[in-house]
This record gives C-alpha cells, sequence and structure tokens, in this order.
C-alpha cells in the first residue's frame, strides 16, 4: 500500500516535472511546477512528515511560485520569442549537465542497491521530522543558523529594493 | 480499517461535504435577502415560499447558460482556472471538526474528516492555493480588465496572507497546538474562548479573512465601477458560477475556522453540538452581509497601505505582546 | 500513517468531481454558437486595441518578493509558537533578535517608498 501510493506520486512529479520543460507557454509550465511541488509534499506526508509537508506547499508552491508567475506574466515572455532566444550552446551544454546528473543519481542509487538492498527502504524514524524536533533543534542547536538567517532574508528584502528601484528615477 | 471504518468515512465526508454546498447554495439567497433587508427592499421571494427555491433556479439556469470562451484566450487555463479556485475552498473543511463526537454501529466518530496534528497549517497551505485560480483566470482571459483584476487580486490576496498567517502566531502561542481538536478542548468554557486571550489576534484575522475572500469592503478585485467584473469579467455559464461559489465557500469555511479558533468551536450548553456549530458560523456568515451592507470599498493605494504598514506591524506588536505576557 | 491521509484523500475525489461534473453539464445541455464578436475580448462595447498581456508596473514584483520574505518569516514563527512555551523568556529574547534584524529591512523598505502607491 505504502509502496503503491509512494510510486504514484513519484510518477505524477517525474510527469509534472517532464511537463514543466515541455510545455510552450511559461504560464502552463509554471502551473505545472505548481503541481509538482504538491506530489513532493505528498511525499513528504507520506514519510509522516506532515510539518514539512505544510511548509513545502505554503513555501514553495504557495509563495515563490506566485513570485514566479508574477515575473512571467511581468517580463510577458511570448511563446514565439521564447523559441527564438534559445542558443544553440545552451542545449547543448544543458543537455550534457542534465545527463551528467542522472548518472549521479544512477551512480548512488546502484550503490546503495548493492550495500544492502533494504537501506533504500529503511522505514522512516517514528519522530521523523516532526514539529517537536524541528522546533526544538531549530530554536536551541542550530539557533546561530537560525539567527543568521535573518541576515540572509534582510539582504534578499534590500537586494529587491535596489533590483526594482533601478537607478532611483521611476517613481510609481 | 475493515468495510465498517471506510463506510463511516465516506458517510461522514457526503454529509459534511453535502452540508457545504447546502450552506453555499442558500448563501446566495440569505445575502441577497438580508441585503435586501438592509437596503429597505424585499428581495427575491417569488421562487417558492419565500424565495426558498431561487438557488435552484439560479443554478438551472447557470447549467443552460452559452459556455463562451474568447478567442484569444488559453483554452485549458481557461477551462481549468474557476476549478483552481474552487478545489481549495472546500479543502479546508476537512479539518474543521464540526460536532462533538458520537458513537455509531458501537465505534466512536469523531465529527472532523481528518485530525491531523497541523490542522492550522493544512488551513494556510490550502489558503496559499486559493490565489492561483485568480491569477490564471485573469490571465488566460487575454482580456485586459481581467488581467488588471487578477493583479490587484493576487497582490491583495498575498500583502493580507501575511497578517493572516502572522496573526495566527499568537494564538498559537497560546493553545501550543496546530491540531483543530485540541484547540476546541481547549476552550470548553465561555470563559476559555481564545477571543479573550487573543483580542488584537482575532480582530487582524477576521480583517485578513475579509481580505482574503475577497468581500466588501476589500472587494477591490472585483470592483464592478472601474474592472467591470475583475478576473471573472470573461468567463460565462457554470465557470461564472464556480468562481462565486469558491468565494461562498471560503467565506463559510473561514468563518468555520474563525468559530473553531477563537469561540470554542462547536461547544455551547443545552442544544445539540452541530446547532452551536451552525448558529455560530450563521452568526460569522450575517457578519460578512452586514458588513457588505454597511461600508463602502477601499481605494486601492490605502487597501495596500494599510495591509502592510498598519496589520503588519500590529500582529508583529500582538505576538509580543503575548510573548510578554506569557513569560510574566 | 497512510489511514489518516484517506479521508482527506475521500474529501479529495468529492471536490475533484464536483467541479468537473457542474463544468460537464453545460457542454451537454447548453448549446454553442460562437461568432467572432461574442468571441471577442470585453471592452465596454468597443472594438479591443491590441494585446491584453502588457507590461505591468514593477510594483506588483516587488509585492511578491516582500510577501515572500515575510511569508518566511511567519513559517519560522510557526515551530517557535508551538514551543514557546517551553522556550519561555529565552525564545523571546531569540526571537526579539531574529525579527529585529527583519524589522530594519521592513523600516528600509519604507523609507526607500517602495509601499507608496500613486
Amino acid at each position: 500500500m505504502y509502496m503503491a501510493i509512494f510510486i504514484l506520486f513519484a510518477i505524477m512529479s517525474i510527469a509534472g516535472a517532464i511537463m514543466v520543460i515541455t510545455l510552450k507557454s511559461p504560464v502552463s509550465s509554471a502551473i505545472a511546477l505548481i503541481f509538482v511541488l504538491c506530489c513532493i509534499a505528498g511525499l513528504f506526508a507520506l514519510m509522516g512528515a506532515l510539518f514539512m509537508a505544510a511548509l513545502q506547499v505554503i513555501v514553495y508552491a504557495g509563495a515563490i511560485m506566485v513570485l514566479f508567475l508574477f515575473i512571467i506574466m511581468l517580463l510577458n515572455l511570448k511563446d514565439e520569442i521564447l523559441g527564438e532566444d534559445e542558443k544553440k550552446v545552451t542545449r547543448v551544454f544543458g543537455s550534457i549537465l542534465g545527463i551528467a546528473f542522472l548518472l549521479e543519481i544512477g551512480f548512488f542509487v546502484r550503490r546503495a542497491l548493492t550495500v544492502g538492498s533494504e537501506s533504500l527502504m529503511y522505514p522512516v524514524p517514528e519522530q521523523f521530522a516532526s514539529i517537536e524536533v524541528i522546533s526544538t533543534g531549530l530554536f536551541t542547536k542550530f539557533l546561530f543558523a537560525f539567527e543568521i538567517t535573518s541576515v540572509l532574508l534582510l539582504v534578499a528584502i534590500i537586494g529587491a529594493i535596489m533590483l526594482s528601484k533601478g537607478e532611483g528615477k521611476t517613481e510609481y | 480499517m475493515d468495510l465498517i471504518d471506510i463506510g463511516i468515512t465516506v458517510g461522514k465526508v457526503v454529509i459534511i461535504f453535502g452540508a457545504l454546498m447546502g450552506m453555499v447554495a442558500y448563501m446566495t439567497l440569505f445575502e441577497r435577502r438580508v441585503i435586501a433587508f438592509i437596503q429597505g427592499r424585499i428581495g427575491p421571494n417569488r421562487v417558492g415560499f419565500q424565495g426558498l427555491l431561487q438557488p435552484i433556479a439560479d443554478a438551472v439556469k447557470l447549467l443552460f447558460k452559452e459556455d463562451v470562451t474568447p478567442a484569444g484566450a488559453n483554452k485549458f487555463l481557461f477551462a481549468i482556472a474557476p476549478m483552481l479556485s474552487f478545489i481549495p475552498t472546500l479543502l479546508t473543511i476537512a479539518v474543521i471538526p464540526v460536532a462533538e463526537s458520537s458513537t455509531i454501529f458501537g465505534r466512536e466518530v469523531d465529527w472532523i474528516i481528518s485530525d491531523i496534528n497541523i490542522g492550522i497549517l493544512f488551513v494556510l497551505a490550502v489558503t496559499a492555493m486559493e490565489v492561483y485560480g485568480i491569477i490564471i483566470g485573469g490571465w488566460a482571459s487575454n482580456s485586459k480588465y481581467p488581467l488588471l483584476g487578477a493583479l490587484r487580486a493576487s497582490a491583495q490576496m498575498i500583502s493580507y496572507e501575511v497578517s493572516l498567517g502572522l496573526a495566527l502566531v499568537g494564538l498559537l502561542m497560546v493553545t501550543g497546538t496546530f491540531s483543530m481538536t485540541e484547540i476546541v478542548a481547549q476552550q470548553s468554557s465561555f470563559l476559555q474562548w481564545n477571543i479573550f486571550k487573543q483580542p488584537l489576534g482575532f480582530l487582524l484575522f477576521i480583517i485578513g479573512a475579509f481580505a482574503e475572500v475577497n468581500r466588501i469592503p476589500f472587494d477591490l478585485p472585483e470592483a464592478e465601477a472601474e474592472l467591470v467584473g475583475g478576473y471573472n469579467t470573461e468567463f460565462s455559464s457554470m465557470k461564472f458560477a464556480m468562481y462565486f461559489m469558491g468565494e461562498y465557500a471560503a467565506m463559510i469555511s473561514i468563518s468555520a475556522i474563525m468559530v473553531t479558533l477563537y469561540f470554542g468551536g462547536w461547544q455551547g450548553p443545552i442544544l445539540p453540538s452541530p446547532i452551536w456549530f451552525l448558529l455560530k458560523v450563521g452568526a460569522f456568515l450575517f457578519t460578512f452581509v452586514w458588513v457588505r451592507g454597511t461600508l463602502p470599498r477601499f481605494r486601492y493605494d490605502q487597501l495596500m497601505r494599510f495591509g502592510w504598514l498598519v496589520l503588519l506591524p500590529l500582529a508583529l506588536f500582538n505576538i509580543f505582546i503575548t510573548g510578554v505576557i506569557m513569560v510574566l | 500513517m497512510i489511514e489518516a491521509y484517506f479521508p482527506i484523500f475521500v474529501l479529495f475525489i468529492f471536490a475533484l468531481i464536483t467541479p468537473v461534473v457542474m463544468l460537464l453539464i453545460p457542454k451537454i445541455v447548453a448549446k454553442r454558437e460562437p461568432t467572432p464578436i461574442k468571441d471577442a475580448a470585453y471592452e465596454c462595447g468597443i472594438p479591443a486595441e491590441g494585446d491584453a498581456r502588457e507590461r505591468f508596473p514593477i510594483k506588483f514584483y516587488l509585492i511578491a518578493i516582500l510577501f515572500l520574505l515575510f511569508d518566511l518569516e511567519a513559517v519560522f514563527l510557526y515551530p517557535w509558537a508551538y514551543i514557546y512555551k517551553k522556550l519561555g523568556l529565552f525564545g523571546l529574547i531569540e526571537m526579539g533578535v531574529f525579527i529585529t534584524i527583519l524589522l530594519v529591512g521592513y523600516i528600509y523598505v519604507i523609507k526607500k517608498g517602495a509601499l507608496k502607491w500613486q
């Protein structure tokens, strides 16, 4: 049962990912990406990491993808322009990178299979990624990393303002 | 899990989902009658006794309307956009306890579809998805007014979603749990209702809720005077109806969430628990209509300024004050 | 664990089938007579001009990125609020530092006039 649901979610997310890169219209691609992210949230939930699943949907599918859609609409990318603009070099380079990444995943899956077949089917620990574990870890053991995150967010805020303001000429 | 369990689960979903759909249908009549009453009119009272068959007549009419797709529209996205806005509003009810648990076929039945321990986060996640139906709908129409309406709507929804999420943090600090059932259990008597522990948090939440479901005074996405109909201008027939039903379903589910989080959920003396739940939700739905009949609409710049410069600092202040009081 | 999701799955099926059926019924019963005028985008009765999908103000992009950043802040607050009772004063101080640093960014945004709408 567990395996069947896992495979279902895995197939759906891979199919969605293929749609992201094959669909012509950028907005459709973005919708497909939202679908992929929701499927990944499903995979998290399947492992019992409900908190992670919820955050995956709230942050990735809910916030980052709104930004993506806004940018796609802001730039008003037309299907035709995208087709023409594509350089041959990027295609070749992209394909090489993709194949290399695929081989890398294949290598690790193979190694995991040879070391011990159960390592891939390792049972999920009882308290895996539960809210208690995450929050106590985040606010005690990894406190410094958490505080540093705020600096990261601060830099992001300032960067966003700088980029959108440009030379300081535009007044909206 | 055996057949009886599955049967009980499906039955529970059918009852709660059916009740929600029924409430969505009759909410339209309720709103029109109450607005008419506020404005000194009569409202629809011809179809059936006191207009009680009006929603059915409306549904039949919309079903037989021609479904027009604009020539320049992205056909697929145009078809799925209304569903994208409708489905999330229906999923919210999954984590809301609607009544006291009872015994059926010798089994304890909790009247909540799924008692997951991250109920509040589930609601926030599903609410975050509601914005896509509107963005995609406005963009896919390939028409100016819907696109403008969609842009405004999405910018408004995401702005107020932040305050909505932050308003809940104060509540979480007090309750220390994400589970809706536990939150209801904590508010067992009148004085323990969370509204008394989080008055400012509740105020922020209800303002955010009005903005999140695009109701007056925050209904700029569909400002008919400037934007024709906003994001749903080009939609007709059942697709148009779906946007409308999505708005009503969102209104009902957010009322149910407010009742559960701040007003003790289904608990109350003498009357049976589902009645109490419906009464409390009904009071909020009446408030939604009442506010619509009373307040004018915000201007867009006022709306954005209010969201970012007033609600957001207030939400952070609320968290700070709650933290200080809890430490003392 | 999987059993806990079964009810949500059932609800999802219901929530999926209802709109699909509702959208299919008009396809069968309603008549469809498209004409070029009827299919044109609505612009108050005058013939539509130009493409609707024009570029829009960068303001909206800015709102989206600010939303993303403050949403992330809220996401950090949820687990914090969850164990706040255990953390106590220590928790208040560590979150105070976090929020203060972010407030600097927030004040910067206001000072730069990024949230000013005209």
